[in-house]
Order: C-alpha cells, then structure tokens, then sequence
C-alpha cells in the first residue's frame, strides 16, 4: 500500500494498468486497493498542482501564523476546525514553537487577504494574534518545481 | 595532407557508430522523446556532492598514488566483501581507474597481444571491440539468443575457444540487453575456463542493478576463478556519477600491477575530488543505491508490460536499466523501425544492430526516465505500432 500512495503522490493520472505493472499487481488488485486507500481516508482526493503565477496574477497567497488560545476540551481542534471551514483557507496546520496555526490562505489580491485576515480571523475570540506574509513567489510546491526545468542534456550513450 | 595516410591503420578499421548521427537528428527534433540515455536520471546523493565540495574547500586537488588513494582501494574491497563476497587486497590487488572504461581499456591491452582471440557475447556494450581491435587482437563474436535469456551458455563458449583464445569479456549484468548471469550459469563458464589460461574480463558495472531474487553473482567468486578474472566495475550506474568518471579494477596482483603501469603512462591518476567523494559513497550510500533500485525496478515492470501488452515481445531482463524489445513481428529492420519511429512520432530508442549485429530484430529502451516520460513515450509507440497495423505508418 505504502508504495502505491508514494506512486500516486508523484503522478495521480498513472491508469490501474500501469500501477498494477509497476507493482506486481492486477489492475483489479489496484482498484481494491485504491477503494480501501479512500475508504480509510489514506486517499483525501486527486487534485492538480497548478502554478497560477504563470497563468496569471490573479491569485495571491499568503502564510500566516496564528497564536490562538486552545480550548480546556479539545485543545486546539475546535478552533482549528472552525478556521479550517473558511473558503479562502487552503490549509492548516498546528505547529510547534513559535506560534500556534499556520494557514495558508488565497485570494485574487492582497487587498482581498487582508480584509480576510482583518474582518474574519481577527475578530475570533480565540484568536490571540495573526502576522501575515505574502507569498512573492513559488519555487517548490509539494516535491515539484515551479521553476522552468532544465532540459534534459544526456547524451545518448551506447 | 592526406590525413588517412597518416592516421594509424588499427585507429582507422575502427568500427565507427552509425548511430551518432542519427541521435543528432533527435536531439534538433521538437518535442522529441529520447529513451537512449545511458546514465542514471538520479543526481549523486547529496552526502556523495557534498564530500566532494568540502575536499575542494580544503585544497585537496594534488595527485593521488597511480593505484588511486588507499582510503578508497580499502573501502573497495570492504564494499566487494559486503556486497558481492569477493576478496581482495587494497595494496596489491586493485586499481582505481578513469571510469569502468578505463579499466577495460587497460585490462584488454595488458593482457591481449596481436594475434590474440576475445572472445565477445554480443550485443554488447560498444567499447571491447575496438579496443581488442587496437592491441591487435582478433575479435570472436557469439551472438546470443533470446531463447536462453540472452545468457552465455557453456557449449556457445566451448565452440567458441580455440588454441590463440586469450579473453572472455563477461558483461553483466548486460547493456543492452538486461540479461544477469545467475549462479549456475556462471558455474557452467567456470566449469569450462578452469584449467585453461583464458582470462575472464568481468565487466560489473550494473552489478547494482539487479532484480531477480537473488543478487548479482560474480564469477571471481567462484572456486578457481579469481586468480583468472579481472573485475571491473565502478561508481557510475551504482551510484548515478557518471560524470566524476570514476572506476576501478581488482584482479590477480600481477595483472593489476601491469595495468597499474600503464595506467601510469597514461593517466598518472583518478581525479582526486571523485576519489575522496567515492569514498563517502561506499561509507555511506548504501540505502541509496537500493532507493533507486526499487525504482528502475518499477520503471522495468512497466515497460517490460507494456512492450508485451503491444505485441512488441519483451523478455524479463533482470538487470541494467535497459529493455530489449523485439520488433521482428513489425517485419521492419531495426534501423528501419528506430527511424520511422523518430520521424513519426519523435520518440529515440536505439537500434539493436548498434550494439552487434546480433542485436539485429531488437531496439534498447532505457528506462533511466522518469515515470511520466516513460509512459507519453509508451503512449506514442502503441499508437505508432497501431498505424502500422491499419498502413498509415
């Protein structure tokens, strides 16, 4: 199972048939496995890396760190989830050291973030402090670049 | 001047590589898909680049000893013992040389004088026979069958010997073709050289890259075999270095000193940078050798599958990180295949005569690609064969 999901993290389009050849598998060895992957919740979804600074400018991001106060029962679940719920929240993580939740949160332009930022993480009660940083650029996305690639200059050798 | 006076007869009768041109031709071609790189796609391991940068740092770029330093000749024979069982002596024993093709080069021309038979399975990597040819020495071709793996059998090599019978070149695991040579089947060799003066030139490069159950064999380990083999391996394939250029040989002592001596006249030493990096390599890399091994393991079942799933008969190398597809049902030549294939399609493979004309009916396909090259280049030669079907092609 294992080397499945590191091949689908790499490349979620490879079809069952080559998956199953890669692996020693059948196709229809793949697919169960992939329905359990899913059902266990190893598997959250497919999605495509899109590198929206070179199709257009109309996507900012930004990194922010949030000190939050956590809640006696559930720790810090509570307000992470509730954060989690925001449209413009692409993800959040808890973190150790200097601050408490990381978001990252997208909008079509910084005036968008932090009016975001100002009007709704704010104003939560639980919500301590935020600092905001915009993303300038991205080089590496989840193990990919986003520079342009080097061309593959080996020679052919016999 | 009439230079083809003044070059040298054996540098002239050469065999000369068809296939250069034809690889120019891809390399203009837009959007052309190559699969005939020879060289892994993985970098060096970062602690491998990294001892490399820190000995710069320290100045340390003099030569070394002619036998390469002694550091690394004791870590080569404490990685032989570790992962192939052989036994060596770091003082007497081994060679560090320019790349394996150093030291085949210097090993063919220690051992072979003019009038003196090498014996060569092909296909074949391209290198021994114009070498055998330079020292004057005459070159005895069998050509392998795909029947029995692509693996030298002993009866092929007893029809081959013959009193002026010098060398046996052994190179596998095989480039081109993927074939290993398990254990009994190198018994059966063994069986046939032993008591013989036939030196064996084990050519182990891709000793590394091995998918079967077991792992890589070398002959020098069986009984009686040692004192008449020269190992030649090196860092390239095993661990993705090839342009540091850095190999090396281990063999009988008084053939290593010979080779020793002329590779003193020839070289005076291994670069020194990759010598102190290859040395982390053998401390240290262990686990990422058998990293990319998996991988090309996984990159070799696909393609091997999907040659097959095409009708391209594809037999089960279980080495290198080469397939051989054969292509004798397209009823096409395999220059005749690799080209309409570049032209139609835009996808490089190399024709099997490149490496013999054995090799005639088979292309090489490497699969030192990534994934997502590997299958568009799959992609384009199923719909390439699909068109020859239906005559568009």
């Amino acid at each position: 199972m294992e080397q499945l999901l590191k091949l689908l993290e790499n490349n979620a389009r490879l079809t069952e048939d080559d998956l199953g050849a890669m692996l020693d598998k059948t196709p229809a060895q793949i697919h169960e496995m992939m329905e359990l992957a899913r059902a266990k919740g190893y598997i959250r979804g497919y999605k495509t890396l899109v590198n929206w600074e070179k199709f257009s400018a109309a996507k900012v991001q930004a990194v922010i760190e949030l000190c939050v106060t956590p809640k006696k029962s559930h720790g810090f679940d509570a307000i992470a989830a509730t954060i989690a719920a925001f449209d413009e929240v692409e993800s959040v993580l808890l973190m150790s050291g200097g601050y408490d939740l990381q978001l990252v949160v997208s909008g079509r332009s910084f005036q968008e973030v932090a009016l975001f930022v100002a009007k709704r993480l704010s104003p939560l009660d639980d919500v301590r402090s935020t600092a905001t940083h915009f993303v300038l650029r991205t080089y590496k996305k989840d193990g990919e670049m986003f520079l342009d690639e080097d061309p593959d200059e080996r020679e052919t050798v016999l | 001047m009439n230079y083809d006076k003044i070059i040298a007869t054996a540098a002239q009768e050469m065999r000369a590589s068809g296939i250069r041109k034809f690889f120019d031709i891809a390399a203009e071609m837009k959007d052309c898909i190559s699969l005939g790189v020879g060289e892994p796609d993985f970098k060096t391991p970062w602690a491998v680049r990294d001892a490399g940068i820190r000995n710069l740092e320290m100045g340390q770029t003099r030569y070394t000893s002619n036998s390469g330093m002694k550091e690394l000749r004791t870590e080569i024979c404490k990685y032989l013992d570790r992962r192939f069982g052989l036994h060596y002596d770091p003082n007497s024993q081994v060679l560090v040389t320019v790349g394996g093709s150093e030291a085949i080069d210097i090993g063919i021309r220690a051992l072979v004088s003019p009038g003196d038979e090498v014996i060569i399975p092909e296909p074949c990597y391209v290198c021994y026979d114009p070498i055998t040819h330079l020292t004057g020495g005459k070159v005895v071709s069998i050509p392998l069958q795909e029947k029995n793996q692509f693996r030298l059998t002993a009866e092929e090599l007893k029809a081959a010997i013959t009193p002026r019978t010098k060398m046996l070149i052994l190179p596998f695991p095989c480039n081109p073709t993927g074939a290993v040579m398990e254990k009994e089947d190198l018994e059966a060799i063994a069986e046939v050289l032993r008591g013989t003066d036939i030196m064996v030139l084990s050519d182990e490069i891709y000793a590394e890259l091995t998918y079967g159950a077991d792992r890589h064999v070398s002959i020098a380990s069986l009984p009686g075999m040692a004192e008449r083999t020269i190992v030649v391996n090196g860092f390239s394939k095993a661990y993705a270095m090839t342009g540091w250029r850095l190999g090396y040989v281990v063999g009988p002592a008084p053939v290593i000193k010979i080779m020793t001596k002329i590779h003193q006249s020839c070289i005076m030493c291994a670069p020194t940078t990759s010598q102190m990096a290859a040395i982390t390599a053998m401390r240290e890399c262990d686990d990422e050798i058998d990293m990319m091994r998996d991988e090309y393991n996984r990159r070799r079942r696909l393609l091997v599958k999907s040659f097959n799933d095409m009708g391209l008969s594809c037999f089960d190398p279980k080495g290198a990180f080469y397939v051989f597809p054969c292509i004798k049902s397209t009823g096409m030549t395999s220059d005749d295949f690799c080209k309409e294939l570049l032209y139609k399609k835009r996808v490089a493979i190399v024709p099997g005569t490149a490496f013999g004309e054995s090799g005639e009916g088979y292309a090489r396909v490497s699969y030192a690609y990534s994934v997502e090259h590997l299958v568009e280049a799959l992609s384009r030669i199923r719909e390439f064969l699909q068109e020859l079907k239906e005559g568009k092609a």
